[in-house]
């Protein structure tokens, strides 16, 4: 079916308002915050009730038209990138909390509820909702379910994943499919849920979520650690874990990106360090004490050159200015950003961070390397400019042999941003060609007509799409 | 296609500012239009990306673009938080620009901007005329905030609750001056169109708090608009020739510091005037740019000059709120000063607002373009003092007053606006 008939009815199921068709606003919905190529849309739609998203659905199902769900476009591995047959779904006007329960300790959500505004909604209740991925000023509860979305509390307090009680959604049909419950024990069914988190919108469309919330802890306490060498500080994440102490955040920035920083906010870091710890522990104010106390003695015993606690929310506050700041000091350092995720077991911090070390000499770009290094996850942050071409191949080499060190060490490709296009040719060396067809299988099964985010995730090798 | 490429070829100079962008959204998180309408283009994000589009050649008109651009109140918090820097600001004032170049300006607007608010006297007889006759045209709404709205269908103005024009402008009431000052400063004072002519008021209080502090003053005649309505229409010629005809008119005497009362002149002559005016003569750009560096905001001057003493605080009886305009807080990040002053007036306790440093709405051409964007952005901010149970509300910005004037008075509440400096001279 061709673009115009499909404008038509979209409009007249939604309203003209609610479908944009410019030419500008298409191209405005062409990229999300990954380096990938865009793909302009044929139409954007925005339906203000969770009965026209289902209706938008069924329609896209009976013309075989793709759908890309999009709420703050913040994907880091194209995965918001739409088909250029397909149209773009916006989740914005869908944006209620719906229930906030604060005896059950849950909340019913819509999936274009922004992330810190939930979470702020919570916290004045004095629950919590941890999962804090670096995007969440702008990102969106649907969207953080659809990556699996990680945050600097994953070690202590999981990922999105662990948050989800059931969810409702439309299959590509366009049913209304509910799982789960509002209830701490349900075993009714399969875990669909489990199937949904994390799929990058490519097994169905959610419109409504049940969040788990927990207490919000009553005490916490900020420290900075600062090393004159990689392996002292990993061995003091490693000595931390192993005094059973679990720190809310456990931070790491790498010299680069401590250089970057201090030329940027002049936060006062020493740039003469190897390594920084950013750590935060958080509970009981008893526990909260009796543990800071053990991470400095740790940090101090393993050889850190100097250990700071904030003795106040404002001196907590520089601490954790200069870890938000990584990202922005290094992004000004030049016009292009590469950030990648790959993930590795804990203790293999210091080979990772020496083997990003030696990519970047081999293939001569700059890569600053920060991350949290509590569950191994480290964002090593390429700058380039795409415009050159030349660097850009390196820049590409370079990001496939980051993969190739971290699959060598046991790790993944990606532990909070999705594989998305960015990663999909990749993936099949980190789970085989087996696994991506088995992942077929399902998703032919649910989603017969291939409208639900095609192109994404199961690339069988690095050059084949759908 | 061949008229496209002029544009392509003109947008070429803000390659290197556009490609800084690295498409992160984090400008959702402040951008007060997307908080209404969730729309990409209307995001600093998706504007930059319709730019680059647009010098890609994705368009074959411009027309598209250029009205994307315009839904935008310039108020600078995506600029202020970008992490890779961008400076969107600058690139939108300069792509309208450039874009307006090659369309040219539409007729009302040309003539407004070239004939009437580039020529002193003309303006001038104009706006008399106006406010000789706005009684005529305008029903009281509201006698606390003194706001008004058409009896008549007015072009422009819609529904909107206006503060009047006063009977006598600021430059009929004191025309000009010149003080010497054996041992203070010598400040230079730039009016503005809005307090001239709104709130001469607020102008007569920045008198007063110079002469307090004993310092020189050099208040020029024949002062003209600072641009900044011309440079956001797009007409980059009729904000020059402001810019140049306000270098000539402060160059008669020698000052120290040049004081404004209006937050968004003092952004736009700070900020906006460099960056935009730096392919003058370097005669001219001299000139600019000595009265750019001078340039503070009035609560800023207050505080550096003393003026305001800690710790002789009384617990005031009138609650007074503050609202941040975005040109001092987000543009110059000045935000205590004000705040240090509404502390220590004996008559006040200051109580804090949610979210003061949200933009009120207004935008200047915005507010008068998208009536009802601007509404649903004013019509929060209004709640929010509301909430406070202030007495009054205090800002440093006309344009801010009479956008809270207008909300306050829809939402039926009569709380007085006022100037910062209205409040502290009050004290006196």
């Amino acid at each position: 079916m061709s673009e115009k008939p499909i404008v038509k009815d979209l409009k007249a199921i939604l309203g003209a308002d609610s479908v944009l068709t410019a030419p500008e606003d298409k191209v405005a919905y062409s990229y999300d915050a990954a380096v990938v190529e865009p793909v302009i849309p044929i139409a954007v739609v925005q339906p203000k009730s969770e009965k026209k998203l289902g209706k938008v659905i069924t329609y896209c199902y009976r013309y075989g038209v793709p759908l890309t769900v999009r709420g703050a476009g913040t994907n880091l591995s194209g995965g918001t990138v739409p088909h250029e047959n397909g149209i773009v779904v916006l989740t914005g006007r869908l944006d209620k909390i719906i229930e906030l329960n604060v005896e059950d300790m849950y909340a019913v959500v819509q999936p274009g509820v922004i992330t810190a505004r939930f979470a702020r909604t919570v916290e004045e209740q004095g629950l919590f909702y941890p999962p804090d991925p670096g995007s969440q000023a702008v990102s969106t509860l649907g969207g953080n379910v659809a990556e699996n979305a990680g945050g600097l509390r994953g070690l202590k307090y999981g990922v999105t994943r662990d948050y989800v009680m059931g969810l409702e959604f439309f299959s590509a049909e366009g049913d209304l499919i509910k799982t789960g419950s509002r209830t701490v024990k349900c075993v009714s069914g399969y875990d669909l849920a489990g199937l949904l988190v994390g799929s990058e919108g490519t097994l169905g469309v959610i419109s409504r979520i049940i969040l788990k919330l927990i207490p919000y802890p009553t005490a916490r306490m900020s420290m900075m650690a600062l090393f004159a060498d990689l392996l002292s500080a990993s061995q003091s994440v490693a000595e931390i874990i192993a005094a059973r102490v679990i720190p809310a955040t456990l931070e790491f920035m790498d010299r680069f990106t401590i250089d970057a920083v201090e030329r940027f906010s002049r936060a006062g870091l020493p740039t003469d360090v190897e390594a920084v710890l950013l750590i935060e522990v958080d509970g009981h104010p008893a526990q909260v004490e009796d543990e800071a106390k053990k991470v400095e003695s740790i940090c101090r015993k393993c050889g850190a050159l100097n250990v700071r606690t904030a003795k106040n929310d404002e001196e907590r506050d520089k601490i954790w200015e200069a870890r938000r700041s990584a990202l922005s000091a290094l992004a000004k350092l030049r016009p292009t950003v590469v950030l990648e995720d790959a993930t590795v077991p804990r203790s293999k911090i210091p080979q990772m961070v020496q083997a990003i070390e030696e990519i970047s000499r081999e293939f001569n770009v700059q890569i600053g390397t920060f991350g949290h290094a509590g569950d191994g996850n480290l964002h090593p942050t390429i700058l380039t400019d795409k415009r050159d071409h030349d660097e850009w191949k390196r820049v590409e080499s370079a990001v496939e042999a980051i993969f190739d060190a971290a699959l060598k060490l046991g790790g993944t490709l990606s532990g909070e941003h999705g594989i998305g296009v960015a990663k999909a040719p990749f993936l099949y060396k980190e789970v085989g060609r087996a696994s991506i067809k088995y992942a077929r299988r399902i998703k032919g099964a649910l989603d017969s007509r291939s409208i639900l985010n095609p192109g994404k995730v199961l690339w069988l090798n690095d050059c084949h799409r759908e | 296609m061949a008229s496209i490429n002029r544009l392509i070829a003109m947008l070429e100079s803000l390659e290197d500012d556009l490609v800084v962008c690295m498409r992160c959204g984090m400008c959702q998180s402040v951008c007060p239009l997307y908080r209404e309408t969730r729309l990409e283009t209307d995001v600093a994000r998706g504007k930059l990306a319709i730019l680059d589009g647009l010098r890609n050649a994705l368009f074959e008109k411009a027309d598209g673009v250029a009205k994307r651009l315009q839904r935008c109140l310039l108020c600078g918090a995506c600029q202020a938080q970008c992490p890779s820097g961008v400076k969107s600001v600058e690139i939108f004032l300069k792509a309208r620009a450039i874009i307006s170049e090659y369309q040219g300006l539409p007729p009302v607007k040309r003539f407004i901007l070239r004939k009437i608010l580039a020529v002193p006297e003309r303006f001038h007889r104009v706006m008399n005329f106006l406010a000789h006759c706005q009684k005529l045209v305008f029903k009281d709404t509201n006698s606390l905030s003194g706001t008004s709205c058409a009896r008549i269908p007015v072009p422009l103005l819609g529904k909107r609750h206006i503060t009047p024009l006063a009977k006598k402008p600021f430059h009929e009431r004191v025309p000009s001056m010149y003080r010497q000052s054996s041992e203070g400063p010598t400040v230079a004072i730039f009016i503005g169109c809005l307090i001239d002519r709104v709130f001469p008021s607020v102008g007569e209080a920045v008198l007063k708090i110079l002469s307090k502090v004993g310092a020189g003053i050099y208040l020029p005649g024949g002062q003209l608009c600072c641009g900044i309505p011309a440079l956001s229409a797009g007409d980059w010629a009729t904000f020059r020739n402001l810019v140049r005809k306000n270098a000539e008119v402060f160059s008669g005497e020698k000052f120290d510091v040049l004081v404004t009362a209006c937050a968004t002149c003092t952004a736009v002559i700070k900020e906006v005037w460099p960056v935009m005016m730096d392919d003058e003569p370097p005669a001219v750009f001299g000139k600019i740019r000595k009265i750019s560096e001078r340039t503070v905001d009035i609560t800023e001057f207050m505080i550096k000059y003393g003026l305001v003493e800690k710790g002789k605080k009384l617990s005031g009886h009138l609650k007074v709120t503050y609202h941040d305009p975005c040109h001092l807080r987000k543009s110059l990040g000045i935000w205590k000063e004000p705040r240090a002053i509404l502390d220590s007036l004996d008559r006040y306790t200051f109580v804090e607002m949610a979210d003061a440093d949200a933009c009120c709405g207004l935008g200047g051409n915005f507010g008068l373009e998208h009536e009802d964007l601007s509404e649903g952005i004013g019509l929060k901010k209004a709640q929010s003092v509301i909430d406070t149970g202030v007495d009054v509300v205090a800002t440093t910005c006309p344009a801010c007053m009479i956008q809270l004037s207008d909300m306050l008075s829809k939402l039926g509440s009569g709380k007085p606006v006022k100037h910062v400096v209205e409040l502290y001279v009050d004290g006196l």
